[in-house]
């Protein structure tokens, strides 16, 4: 038999309602969508919770909706049923592009969109076996003191690796959130913040219901770099949206992933616009990326080389989505 | 541990490999621990720590799904396939046969999961390119063949049509 996990109580509301008033009765509870995040982590004794709460039986959202207008994604809604939309596809190409990069096809059979967004951050230090963080005696994200990648801070660095985070903050995404005090709509940017150990600005009774999108027209790709292209997380990963041609762009927006301890929205973008995408503009892109992607060594690859990846990516799919060129994944 | 009291358990139907059974089940094991050790059915493996190599793959509703990764009470109410419902009435299924045939399997502990990825490759696209069955077994590692083989073994099953 496999190690087991250990002793959890599973509740399957049928409502966000009753979720969310489950959420408040059981103080040590988790969420629990695919599964194929944390019941990986729980398998490696990373957590303890006594009441894990599964979203499978919420009608409300395993649904996609799209209009002409754009497009409501349920957070249940699976990473598979994602990728055989092809309305959404055509509309939000670089979401698309960046469903297909997430894990295996299996995974992607039980993998939501929400527990994409809410995916813990990681660390070499951290995805081992209870055993392997037990000898080296833990680290400060979970049950230790120290980090040990940045020794002498007393943050977390761990790396935020959605795929799919990015490609929705391109195309200007909304995430519909409910808890015990109503419904509320932000950008999708304010749902995170930059500590590894605290990446969501979730409230404890608080979950993910829905991300909305409008419809904007962008020309928009994604793409990532990896250890094993068969599956993996991104060492970088960039996603790129944009209106315009190569004389002059009128809309560009550049947003990371596998860099920072949250996805992060390139600021700076703006200035680009009106201007020509040639060599100077690719070299603005390149110098915008390498200053905001902030990675440390929470990978086996080095930290210079997932951020020149990132700018690399960047330039490239800026490129080849100006010249009509969207083939780049 | 003995100060611990026993795991809450549910009472689950499933649908596996055709037939319907009812077992007493934790709310903490895992899809293949209920079929390896309850169902008794051990055909699918666990080759890894949890959902990286795709030794346990079995179709949930026909659609392959990690069963390490996969908690047995929210296959509550569902149907679940094995390697062992793949032969029927003791002749092997197109799959098996070609794995056999084209030595798609050595050691064979990659094989159970490879050929229930290959079978939900096939019901959903009966003809599939190269590329669209080395992608459909992208989650699915093996240390022995070196993938060509196995390919080829699909690529002929699928020939054989069902
Ligand atoms: C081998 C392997 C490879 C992988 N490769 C990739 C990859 O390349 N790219 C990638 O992005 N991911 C990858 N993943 C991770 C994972 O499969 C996906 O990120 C997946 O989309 C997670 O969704 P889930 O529904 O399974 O999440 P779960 O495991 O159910 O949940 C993940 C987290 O989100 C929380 N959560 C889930 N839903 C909600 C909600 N609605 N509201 C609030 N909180 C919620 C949970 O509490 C949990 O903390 C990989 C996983 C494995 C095992
Ligand atoms: S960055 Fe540091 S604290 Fe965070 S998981 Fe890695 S080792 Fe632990
Ligand atoms: S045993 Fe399930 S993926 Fe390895
Ligand atoms: S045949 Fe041995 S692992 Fe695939």
């Amino acid at each position: 038999m496999t190690r087991p996990i250990h002793d959890f109580r599973l509740l399957r509301p049928q409502s966000v309602d009753a979720v969310i008033e489950a959420r408040s009765m059981h103080e040590n509870s988790r969420i629990v969508a695919g599964g194929t995040d944390l019941i990986v982590n729980l398998r490696r004794g990373i957590g303890r919770p006594s009441v894990l709460i599964s979203l499978d039986g919420v009608e409300e959202i395993g649904q996609t909706f799209v209009s002409p207008d754009g497009a409501r994604i349920g957070s249940g809604v699976t990473i598979a049923a994602v990728l055989a939309d092809r309305e959404l596809a055509a509309k939000f190409p670089a979401l698309a592009a960046a469903a297909m990069t997430i894990a295996g096809p299996s995974h992607r059979n039980l993998a939501t969109v929400g527990g994409n967004l809410c995916l813990d951050t990681r660390c070499i230090y951290y995805n081992q076996s209870e055993w392997w963080r037990a000898s080296n005696g833990y680290c400060l994200k979970h049950r230790g003191e120290v980090c040990h990648v940045a020794p002498q801070g007393d943050r977390c660095h761990a790396v935020f690796s959605g795929d799919l985070a990015p490609a929705l903050l391109v195309h200007g995404a909304e995430v519909e959130l409910a808890g015990s005090g109503g419904r509320r709509r932000m950008p999708l940017a304010d749902l995170y913040r930059e500590d590894g150990r605290a990446h969501l600005t979730l409230a404890d009774d608080e979950i993910l219901v829905g991300v909305h999108l409008k419809h904007e027209s962008l020309r928009s790709g994604y793409a990532k770099v990896r250890t094993r292209k068969a599956m993996d997380f991104p060492l970088a990963g960039v996603a790129v949206a944009l209106d315009g041609n190569v004389g002059a762009l009128r809309a560009l927006r550049v947003a990371l992933t596998g860099t920072n301890s949250c996805p992060v929205l390139l600021q700076g973008t703006d200035e680009l616009l009106g201007k020509p995408v040639d060599e100077a503009l690719l070299k603005s892109i390149d110098k915008l990326v390498q200053r905001q992607a902030q990675p440390v060594r929470t990978t086996l690859a080095s930290a210079n080389y997932r951020r020149l990846a990132a700018a690399g990516l960047a330039r490239r799919l800026t490129d080849s989505l100006a010249t009509g060129n969207a083939s780049v994944s | 541990m003995s100060s611990q009291p026993p795991p809450r358990k549910q009472i689950v139907r499933m649908r596996v490999n055709g037939r319907w059974r009812e077992d007493a089940v934790a709310d903490h094991a895992l899809l293949v621990d209920y079929l390896r050790e309850t169902a008794g059915l051990t055909g699918t493996k666990t080759g890894c720590d949890g959902g990286e190599c795709g030794a346990c793959a079995v179709l949930v509703d026909g659609v392959a799904v990690p069963s390490c990764i996969t908690l047995a009470a929210r296959c509550d109410g569902h149907s679940v396939e094995t390697i062992e419902g793949m032969a029927q009435g003791g002749r092997l299924h197109r799959l098996q046969k070609a794995f056999h045939e084209q030595l798609g399997a050595q050691c064979g502990f990659c094989t159970p999961g490879m050929i229930m990825a290959a079978e939900a490759l096939l019901r959903k696209n009966p003809k599939p390119t190269e590329a669209e069955i080395r992608s459909a077994l992208s989650g699915n590692l093996c240390r022995c063949t070196g993938y060509v083989k196995i390919v080829k073994a699909v690529q002929i099953a699928a020939e054989a049509g069902s």
